[in-house]
Formats: C-alpha cells, sequence, structure tokens
C-alpha cells in the first residue's frame, strides 16, 4: 500500500485567460478561444484560424526574467503556469535559497512538452538560399552561409523539448527527478500519471507536473493541415471546435500550459497547505495498430481506462463524469464514444460526458493537464462543464455529452482522458478529497 | 535479488561502430573510432565537419515485417534505427512478438511496454525545399505563398515522421506492444530516464517485460549547425577524425555528433527465470536529478545535479563505491562539462573515485543524443559478460581537473557493479548502477 497523492496547486495559461478561474468561468459560459492566427500570416492556409493564448508577458510571473529570455512560447507559458500552482501551494520561486522548508532533492518536475518553433524567417531563407531547383540539389554551402550568419545559437537550444523542464527547474530550483516526455496529445495527462507514480514509489514528496505545447508555428499547421486533421471551417472560427456534433470536421489547434502541483498526502497535511482533490489512478496503453490511426475497436482507449480503474481500486459504478479527449475529429470522438460504452456497458448512457475542447481547442501536449485543471474545477464547485458548439447530434453518437451548458451535479469521482497520435492513450481519475478515505 | 527486481535479458545496438551491439563492442575493444568527415550531406561551411555515422549498408527493411513495409515511407531515420535495436534487442532475449514470427508468440502483448528515449528529430530539409523553393518571393521566403504553392507539395503524412512517439509507437506495432508507452523527451539524458522509468513500469507491477533505450539521428544540417553555433562541436579537428573527440583529455576542443540507437530488453527477475532467461545484467538503481546554471547551455560547475543523481542510483543499489569496478560517464569532450562531471564523480564516491576504471565511449561512438545513455548501457552489458574493459580512446594526457582513473590499457577482471552517468543541456541528469547477475 502506498501513500495518496493529492494536489495542492495548479496554474494555466491557456487561449482562455491566463490563470484558473477566469479560464474555467470562460468555459463553463462556452467563450471560444479560437481566433484568425495572428503568430504568422496564415490566411493562405487551409486553415487559417487557431486557438491562441492572447496578450501574454512571462516576465511579470518571474522577478528574473532576464534568466529565461530566450525562451520559446512553450516555456513562456510554464513559468506563468508554474509560478500560479506554486504560489497556492507554498513553494518559493526565483530563489536560490528558499525558505518555504521544502527539501529541494524531494521536488521534482514532470511535464508533457512539445517542440518549440523552428526559427522560422532563417530555416526558410536558408533552405530557399541553398536549393537548386535546376539541379535539384540542395548547395550546403549557400545554406550554411545564410544559416550560420542568421541564426541564434540560443533561440535553436530553446526549440528542444526538454527546454520547459529546465526553465521552471531554474525558477523553482527542484533538484528532484525530472522528466519531460512527449506522446503527442496524450503527453500532459502521462506527465501527470508518471509524476504521481514518482512520488507513490518514494522518489520525490512534491512534483510539479503538466502539459507545456505551442504548435501554432508554420510547419505545425502545415503538418496537421496536410493529415486533414484539422477543422477548416474558416467562415466560423468560434463553432469550429465541436466534439461530437454531427457536423465535426476536425480540431482546432491551440496552444498553453498548464501545471499542478503533486503532493504525498503527509507531505501536504505537514505544511498545512489546502488540498484541491486526490489523485486516486492512473492508465496507459498502446493501441499497437497504426500510426495513423485509433484501433476501430478502441481497444487502447478501453486498456487504459480499464488499468486507471484498477489501479484506483474503485468499481466502474463510482464514476460521476468523464472529462473527454472529445478532439471534434469524426474517428476519435466515434471511437472514444466506442471504447466508453465498451468500459461501462450499459451504464454509459448514464454518465455525463463532455469535451472542454469546444472552447478551448486541442492543446495538444497541454491538452490533458489543461483538462485535469477542469476537472478539479468541476468537483470543487459541483458543476460539469459543458460540450459547447454541440447543436447537431451526430444519431451514431448516443452518450450524454452535457451540450452548450454547465450542468450542477455531484462529483465527487472524475475520469480526465487523453490519446495520443500513434496510439498512446493515458487516463487519470481524481477524486474529491476527504480526509477519512482509506490508505491506499 | 537486486533492489529493483528487474533484469536485463536482450539487448540490441546500431551504432558508427557497427549494424550491432557485437559490433560495437568489438570496435570499443579495438578502439576502433566511428567518426568520419560527414557524408550525408556536404559539410562545407561547417565549423565541424565530423559526424559519427551509421554504415551505409544500413537498410531498415532488412527488420521490418512484410505487413508493416508500407509504414516505411512515414519513418525518419530516428525512427529506423530505432526498429533494428529493437529487432536485435528482442531476439537476443529469447521472447517472440508478433514481428519475431506471428505463428510462434511467446509473450503477452498486454504485458509488455515501451519507453524510446527520442531527441528533438529535425527535418529533411530536401524534402522539404521544392514546396519552400515554390514560396519565394524576391528571393525571400514568403508565408503567404507557402500557405498557396508550398504547403500542397508537403506530402501529406509528413508530420507522423518528426514526431518523437513514434518511435515507440512504430516499434509497438511492430511488435504488437499494447501496455504502457512513453516517449522521454531529456535529450542526452533520455536513454537513461527512458530504462528507469520502464524499470518502474515492471517494478509496479503493470508489465513482465519492457523495451527501453533511445535513438537519435543527429546526422542533419540543422541538428549539426546547433552544436556548431553553440560551440559544442570541435572546430579544430576537421582533418583528425580519429583523434577529434577527448574526453577528458588536456587537449579536448569539443564534442562529435552522431547517430545511433541503443535498446534493452527489461524483464521482471522472477518472469525472467521462470522463463530460463538468460540475464546480462540487474537493474540496482537509477538516480535522477537537474543542474541548475544560468548559462544552461552547460553543466554548472561543480557538477551538482550529477552528484545528486550518482547519489540516488548508488542509494537504491545499496552497495559502497568500493562495490563499483567501472563508471562509463557521460564524458562528452567539452572541456567544462568534463571537469563539472569528473567534479561531481569524485564528490558523490568520494576517495574511491580515484581508482574505479572509467572508460569514456564518445571518443569512438561519438555523441549520439538520446540514443547515447543507452548505448553506454550496452557497453556495460558487454564490459561485464566478457570481464573485460577497453582502454579509453584519446585521453592520452588527463586533463588538470581530472583526478579519474581513466583507463590507458584494457584489463580483464570480474566486474560486479557499473555505474553509467548522463546529463544534458537544459539540466536533466541521470545515472544508473547495473549489477552483474554472477556477482
Amino acid at each position: 500500500m502506498s501513500e495518496r497523492v493529492v494536489i495542492t496547486g495548479m496554474g494555466i495559461i491557456c487561449p482562455l485567460g491566463h490563470d484558473v478561474e477566469t479560464a474555467w468561468q470562460r468555459i463553463l459560459a462556452c467563450e471560444s478561444g479560437v481566433a484568425k492566427t495572428t503568430i504568422f500570416d496564415a490566411s493562405t492556409f487551409p486553415t487559417t484560424f487557431s486557438s491562441e493564448v492572447k496578450d501574454y508577458d512571462f516576465s511579470k510571473y518571474t522577478k528574473n526574467p532576464k534568466l529565461h529570455k530566450y525562451c520559446n512560447r512553450g516555456s513562456g507559458f510554464a513559468i506563468g503556469a508554474a509560478a500560479q500552482a506554486c504560489k497556492q501551494a507554498g513553494i518559493e520561486i526565483d530563489t536560490e535559497e528558499p525558505a518555504d522548508g521544502i527539501d529541494r532533492n524531494r521536488l521534482g518536475i514532470y511535464f508533457g512538452a512539445g517542440e518549440g518553433s523552428v526559427d522560422n524567417d532563417v530555416f526558410f531563407n536558408a533552405i530557399a538560399a541553398g536549393w537548386n531547383s535546376g539541379e535539384n540539389k540542395m548547395d550546403w554551402d549557400k545554406w550554411a552561409k545564410v544559416a550560420f550568419g542568421q541564426m541564434s545559437p540560443m533561440l535553436e537550444l530553446e526549440q528542444e523539448s526538454n527546454m520547459p523542464a529546465g526553465h521552471i527547474a531554474m525558477l523553482t530550483a527542484a533538484r528532484g527527478p525530472t522528466r519531460s516526455c512527449l506522446t503527442a496529445c496524450a503527453a500532459g495527462t502521462q506527465a501527470v500519471g508518471e509524476a504521481t507514480m514518482l512520488i507513490r514509489s518514494g522518489q520525490a514528496d512534491i512534483m510539479l507536473a503538466g502539459g507545456v505545447h505551442s504548435m501554432i508555428h508554420p510547419l505545425g499547421l502545415t503538418g496537421f493541415n496536410r493529415l486533414t486533421a484539422l477543422s477548416t471551417r474558416n467562415d466560423s472560427p468560434t463553432t469550429a471546435s465541436r466534439p461530437f456534433s454531427a457536423s465535426r470536421d476536425g480540431f482546432v489547434l491551440g496552444e498553453g500550459a498548464a501545471i499542478v502541483i503533486l503532493e504525498l498526502l503527509s507531505s501536504a497535511k505537514k505544511r498545512g497547505v489546502k488540498i484541491l482533490a486526490e489523485i486516486i489512478g492512473y492508465g496507459s496503453s498502446s493501441d499497437a495498430f497504426r500510426v495513423t490511426d485509433m484501433h476501430e475497436s478502441g481497444r487502447g482507449a478501453i486498456g487504459a481506462i480499464t488499468a486507471a480503474l484498477t489501479d484506483a481500486g474503485i468499481d466502474k459504478e463510482q464514476i460521476d463524469y468523464i472529462n473527454t479527449h472529445g478532439t471534434s475529429t469524426a474517428e476519435n470522438d466515434s471511437i472514444e464514444t466506442k471504447a466508453i460504452k465498451g468500459v461501462f456497458k450499459e451504464n454509459a448512457k448514464n454518465i455525463p460526458v463532455s469535451s472542454v475542447k469546444g472552447a478551448l481547442g486541442h492543446l495538444i501536449g497541454a491538452a490533458g493537464a489543461a483538462e485535469l485543471i477542469t476537472c478539479i474545477c468541476a468537483i470543487r464547485d459541483n458543476t460539469i462543464p459543458p460540450t459547447a458548439n454541440l447543436n447537431d447530434s451526430d444519431p451514431q453518437l448516443d452518450l450524454d455529452y452535457v451540450p452548450n451548458k454547465p450542468r450542477k451535479a455531484e462529483l465527487n469521482t472524475v475520469i480526465n482522458e487523453s490519446f495520443g497520435f500513434g496510439g498512446q492513450n493515458n487516463v487519470v481519475i481524481i477524486k474529491r478529497y476527504k480526509s477519512q478515505s482509506p490508505e491506499r | 535479488m537486486s533492489s529493483t527486481g528487474v533484469v536485463i535479458t536482450g539487448f540490441g545496438a546500431v551504432s558508427p561502430l557497427g549494424l550491432t551491439a557485437d559490433e560495437m563492442w568489438d570496435g570499443l575493444c579495438s578502439s576502433k573510432c566511428g567518426i568520419k568527415k560527414i557524408e550525408a550531406f556536404d559539410p562545407i561551411g561547417f565549423s565541424c565537419q565530423l559526424a559519427g555515422q551509421i554504415s551505409p549498408d544500413f537498410k531498415v527493411r532488412n527488420f521490418i515485417p512484410k505487413t508493416h513495409r508500407k509504414a516505411v515511407k512515414m519513418m525518419s531515420r530516428d525512427i529506423e534505427l530505432a526498429i533494428a535495436a529493437a529487432n536485435e534487442a528482442i531476439t537476443s532475449s529469447g521472447l517472440i512478438t508478433k514481428g519475431i514470427d506471428p505463428e510462434k508468440v511467446n509473450v503477452d502483448s498486454r504485458r509488455m511496454a515501451i519507453n524510446i528515449g527520442a531527441g528533438l528529430i529535425s527535418c529533411d530539409l530536401v524534402e522539404l525545399a521544392p514546396a519552400v523553393a515554390a514560396s519565394v518571393t524576391d528571393g525571400k521566403f514568403d508565408i503567404r505563398k507557402w500557405g498557396k504553392d508550398g504547403l500542397g507539395l508537403v506530402t501529406p503524412l509528413w508530420l507522423l515522421k518528426y514526431l518523437p512517439n513514434m518511435l515507440a509507437c512504430h516499434i509497438g506495432i511492430i511488435h504488437d506492444i499494447q501496455g504502457p508507452s512513453n516517449t522521454i523527451t531529456c535529450a542526452e539524458a533520455a536513454g537513461h530516464l527512458a530504462i528507469a522509468e520502464a524499470t518502474s513500469v515492471i517494478n509496479r507491477g503493470w508489465a513482465d517485460i519492457a523495451l527501453a533505450g533511445g535513438a537519435e539521428a543527429k546526422v542533419n544540417p540543422i541538428v549539426m549547425i546547433r552544436q556548431c553555433l553553440l560551440k559544442r562541436a570541435t572546430s579544430q579537428s576537421n582533418d583528425e577524425p580519429d583523434s577529434a573527440c577527448r574526453p577528458f583529455d588536456v587537449a579536448a576542443t569539443g564534442s562529435v555528433f552522431g547517430e545511433a540507437a541503443g535498446i534493452v530488453v527489461l524483464e521482471n527477475a522472477e518472469y525472467a527465470a521462470r522463463r530460463g532467461a538468460k540475464i546480462y545484467a540487474e537493474i540496482a538503481g537509477c538516480g535522477q536529478s537537474n543542474n541548475i546554471n544560468p548559462a544552461y547551455e552547460h553543466l554548472e560547475p561543480d557538477g551538482k545535479g550529477i552528484q545528486i543523481a550518482i547519489e540516488k542510483a548508488m542509494s537504491q543499489a545499496n552497495i559502497s563505491a568500493e562495490d563499483l569496478d567501472l563508471i562509463i560517464p557521460h564524458g562528452t569532450a567539452i572541456a567544462a562539462d568534463d571537469s563539472a562531471e569528473a567534479t561531481a564523480i569524485e564528490a558523490a564516491l568520494g576517495k574511491a573515485a580515484e581508482k574505479i576504471p572509467v572508460f569514456p565511449t564518445k571518443s569512438m561512438l561519438s555523441n549520439t543524443g538520446a540514443a547515447a545513455g543507452a548505448l553506454d548501457i550496452v557497453a556495460a552489458i558487454c564490459a561485464m559478460k566478457d570481464g573485460k574493459i577497453p582502454a579509453a580512446k584519446n585521453c592520452d594526457k588527463k586533463a588538470k581537473y581530472c583526478n579519474l582513473n581513466i583507463l590507458q590499457k584494457p584489463i580483464e577482471k570480474n566486474i560486479r557493479y557499473v555505474l553509467c552517468c548522463s546529463y544534458t543541456y537544459g539540466g536533466q541528469t541521470a545515472a544508473i548502477v547495473l549489477k552483474n547477475p554472477n556477482t
């Protein structure tokens, strides 16, 4: 029996706000974070809109912005989210000699984090300068002249996906286990799950865990557009993300960072910090089917949900709400529905399930962690966040998707699901914290 | 019984020293150097023109069952290398997966996990070039033209080649691995961290078997130029590839980067014993931490993050420094980083550190990023198996900061425990202690 792991802080930088309360209220109101893409000129792309973080400046969240001056968009979001989460959990930042009583060797970091954008102008111009169209080959000398002349060493380094974890280590002085993973759209949930395991196995007392990603860059948008994974509803960006609707035509690319503080129960009690919820289960599986498609039976998703229920040691009847992956793609929403039915059988229709991606868009590596935060708020407020833009139900999809309006309900135990491109599936179960719950 | 309850029962490596783990080990034992002038592209104009490259004989098709051949067009080189190393690792373990022989499968797919360390996969610039060339106005890249004309020239499944999780996904599909799957993206520390996490997945009872390791193909102009710009790659030895990479040597001028994959089969010790598997090593301890350095492209000078990782791994292994018979350090040949690592090893292991044989591998294998730590684990297994430690290459005169026992001559001895270390820019550090099963 290992000791319980609880959540004692949360922070978010997302398209619907730069703090948890703002984002939560706007999700409940079905506001949309989606608009015309402004980070670069996407006006001629098949998809011209995205769900961007707006008017954000990381430097107001740290006393040492210079230390992070080269950081990419994702790392910048991580600084804001981490600063909020640390503040709530009473973890000091911006100091090498913290006086918060937390042993830094027992404080770790686990992010699902993606690559930073290439330095676009020089990246593309160097290729253009080097390419000999007549001979169909690259003149590397010409390429290197532009690249060496214009590339910034630090901006290049910052593209590595381990950098957000590095910046947050500098911010918090953490010396415990630190990892970064990237399992596409499932990374944020996997990071939270594996961080929980690091605490349970005694390797850390406190972990900053979550997701950090921005793929709203020319190559990211190109890649997803070529895969035809994105909605192309250019005439109506705010209604483009419409999970579980009959007219869904793809997901909406978003960005952001969401970080929670996971803590050993005894540590949280000793420090006297407020406990927001408890992590009771984590499950992980792979489809092992195709890199392009989910297995049509939903076996990977079923495996992950089942594993999480087993890990939590609870009956599936105890689940009050499922926060779905619900991407608004034809494939995900129908196979995820099938998987939920596969696990919960005839009771599936009685469990409210919703996707906050209708409002928020798809934050890719950060999605699972952002959605976990909505689960924590849902339990706190006994309120199920709605699926936005669900006006035409898909006759094939027959669960209770909580369309367009939040719903009051007593919520104690909630599932958060994330499934990644390539077939990596991760599920976390959280529960309202009650001090008398049995030891695991 | 090891402290993690996890053993290594198979291993594979594709490296600049050969297409198999045996070839790599033979090369290391005979002081061969896998570093040569870059052939993948013309490196004229690059300050470092050297790399650790894999033999042109490498063909991924030799490692892929017919049913998965169509997927080859979705594979970057990183993915190809990982598939080959995984194939060797599984074959050497005696396990039969769907990818080895679908008629004779002897594993439960749902009880198998995978965790592969991967790097930032940089795209093939030549593949993108025609699309870029179609998007130029007045000699400059024009994003509007790209959206209109260039984008459509990019192959539809392009993105899938470059998602780091695809290494684990392709291997998982080929060998039907349906248990937990993860991709650690901690650059040069990724190989060790993936092995550490897979060990804990088995330890917590979620799998009986796990494939773990790392792969990265760094011989790409974008990757190489990054290392040149950061001045991590040596610019002094373009005419002398054999002696270019000099870990802990007084004349070290920087690292040389390369491509490789290293993967091991981890198993629950009892499960492995029940099936009568040959056990090559036990995972005795894993540790990890962070460097914290405002100049985060390098280690902090006292290497404290590495020191903590080593201390944690030694503590989990429950051994003292005197029990170690070999240390394989990260040793990149970047003087400031080698100095920090040597300081950290001494601080963690005390006086014993002066005596324990130290064998850096990058002078021969180059720095292969996410694969590096996994290759070192494979070298450690081979050293224990053969009871021998090769001589270090290119450490002719130890740098002043270095009090470690870097071997000038090969030695033969019973190796009880091996310590492997790694770290990366950005901060993550890792250490793994392996135990000889015959100790």
